[in-house]
């Protein structure tokens, strides 16, 4: 399993190295978000403050659709889904390895995100542990959610829309987990955001672990 | 020995529409069978059927002794599809393609570039992203994958079909050197003439049956 889902990361982020997609289209979509929501809000940074670790998370979940669907078209292209399941490659080494690649996407764009709000919301980036660990939690959860999901998604006509319908519901205790530990963080309270950490890393475990057992029924039945 | 297709009355459905209606076929091992029939009679079913690919909901049937009904996911490894798409990842290279669909098949990698070097790929063709290559080298790379696995089972649907002379002039000889290496070959073409004369045996497909099995090459 773990050969195949190194395997599998390892081709999938050789892919997006190369056609820098993530770069080029989910990075400049999450910025222009957090800058949508700073126009929306007004300039008061008084406002903007309190908001940031929500208006953060939901940039975050919404690229993470984004990520996910660029995963699977991947898949899609010239029949690759069903090189995919012809490999013979072991179904949960591909939800890893395939979570894995979505999850360092993510983390990536994470690191990017956080110094855009930083800089626009005017934000100072305390309890740093947390909101480290917190990243870490909350996009293990997400990729898994997400390449579960995309993987029913993929194989239908009406893909590009069920997807995030499947997703977002599904995600939304991630965004809430994430939201409250940042919150506790970046208002001095680390000590706080740690049990909503804590959370984060149950729900991510559980993902994983339906993603696992899953994925390879809903590959072959999509 | 037991054949290495073998299928009895296979249904295999799409929604409600029958793909394939009752097939019923042996294929011996080493043998080469030439699948022919007319558009919609189900012969890119049944190679996706044989491959694994597509489940069998009604009748029996065993490719290279894996029960269709239980054990799609273990045959895989032992099949090769060549099919109207490539399956292969536009923005890999050649080399990268071939490494990949190797290791991921449990093979030793480096039979990747004598794959390549065998389909005319090596060079700068091999470390070219996929993308950038005309349909013909697509189809050869797509074939430099079977070349480099070596599967049992070769599943070829229209497989001269992109190739130019001179690739056609190899596929022919790696599908007449299939016997000798002890591999199964089922071919399914409209170029009839041709592809019975490469096959053992041809057998004629209509509204997804078997319908007439005729002696020697057709």
């Amino acid at each position: 399993m773990w050969h195949d889902a190194f395997l599998v990361a390892g081709k999938d982020l050789r892919i997006e190295l190369r056609s820098k997609v993530a770069l080029n289209q989910v990075v400049p979509f999450a910025a222009v978000v957090i800058l949508l929501f700073g126009l929306a809000l007004g300039p008061n940074r008084a406002v903007l403050s309190p908001a940031a670790a929500g208006l953060f998370w939901v940039a975050v979940l919404l690229s993470s659709v984004l990520a996910t669907q660029r995963s699977f078209a991947v898949e899609a292209a010239d029949g690759a889904r069903d090189g995919l399941r012809l490999s013979g490659l072991d179904p949960a080494g591909i939800f890893l390895g395939k979570a894995a690649a979505v999850a360092g996407e993510l983390i990536v764009l994470e690191a990017l995100l956080s110094v855009g709000v930083a800089v626009l919301y005017g934000l100072e980036l305390t309890g740093a542990l947390v909101l480290i660990a917190t990243c870490l939690a909350a996009t293990v959860g997400l990729a898994a959610v997400g390449v579960t999901y995309g993987a029913i998604a993929s194989g239908l006509r009406i893909k590009e829309t069920l997807l995030p319908l499947l997703f977002l519901p599904v995600a939304a205790p991630v965004l809430l987990g994430a939201t409250k530990a940042w919150d506790e963080a970046l208002t001095g309270r680390p000590g706080a955001g740690a049990g909503w950490l804590g959370l984060l890393v149950v729900f991510a475990v559980i993902y994983v672990a339906v993603g696992i057992v899953a994925f390879g029924p809903l590959l072959e039945e999509a | 020995m037991a054949p290495a297709v073998s299928l009895r009355e296979a249904v295999v459905l799409s929604g409600r529409f029958p793909l394939l209606a009752g097939a019923s076929l042996d294929i011996e091992e080493g043998e080469i069978a030439h699948i022919r029939g007319p558009n919609g009679a189900g012969k890119t079913s049944l190679l996706r059927l044989c491959a694994g690919l597509l489940p069998l909901h009604r009748g029996a049937g065993f490719v290279l002794g894996h029960d269709l009904s239980v054990e799609r996911r273990s045959l895989r490894r032992q099949v090769g599809l060549l099919g109207h798409q490539s399956f292969l990842y536009e923005e890999l290279t050649v080399g990268e393609n071939l490494r990949y669909a190797l290791r991921a098949s449990g093979a030793d990698r480096h039979r990747a570039e004598p794959a390549a070097a065998r389909l005319s790929l090596a060079g700068r063709l091999f470390d070219t992203p996929v993308a950038r290559l005309s349909a013909g080298q697509r189809r050869r790379t797509a074939l430099a994958v079977l070349v480099a696995r070596d599967p049992v089972l070769w599943l070829l649907d229209e497989p001269h079909a992109g190739l130019d002379e001179e690739g056609r002039q190899l596929l022919d000889e790696l599908i007449s050197g299939s016997r000798s290496r002890g591999r199964t070959v089922v071919l399914c073409s409209h170029e009839h003439h041709h592809a019975a004369s490469l096959a053992d045996r041809v057998i004629l497909l209509a509204g997804g049956r078997v319908v007439k099995e005729p002696a020697g090459v057709a």
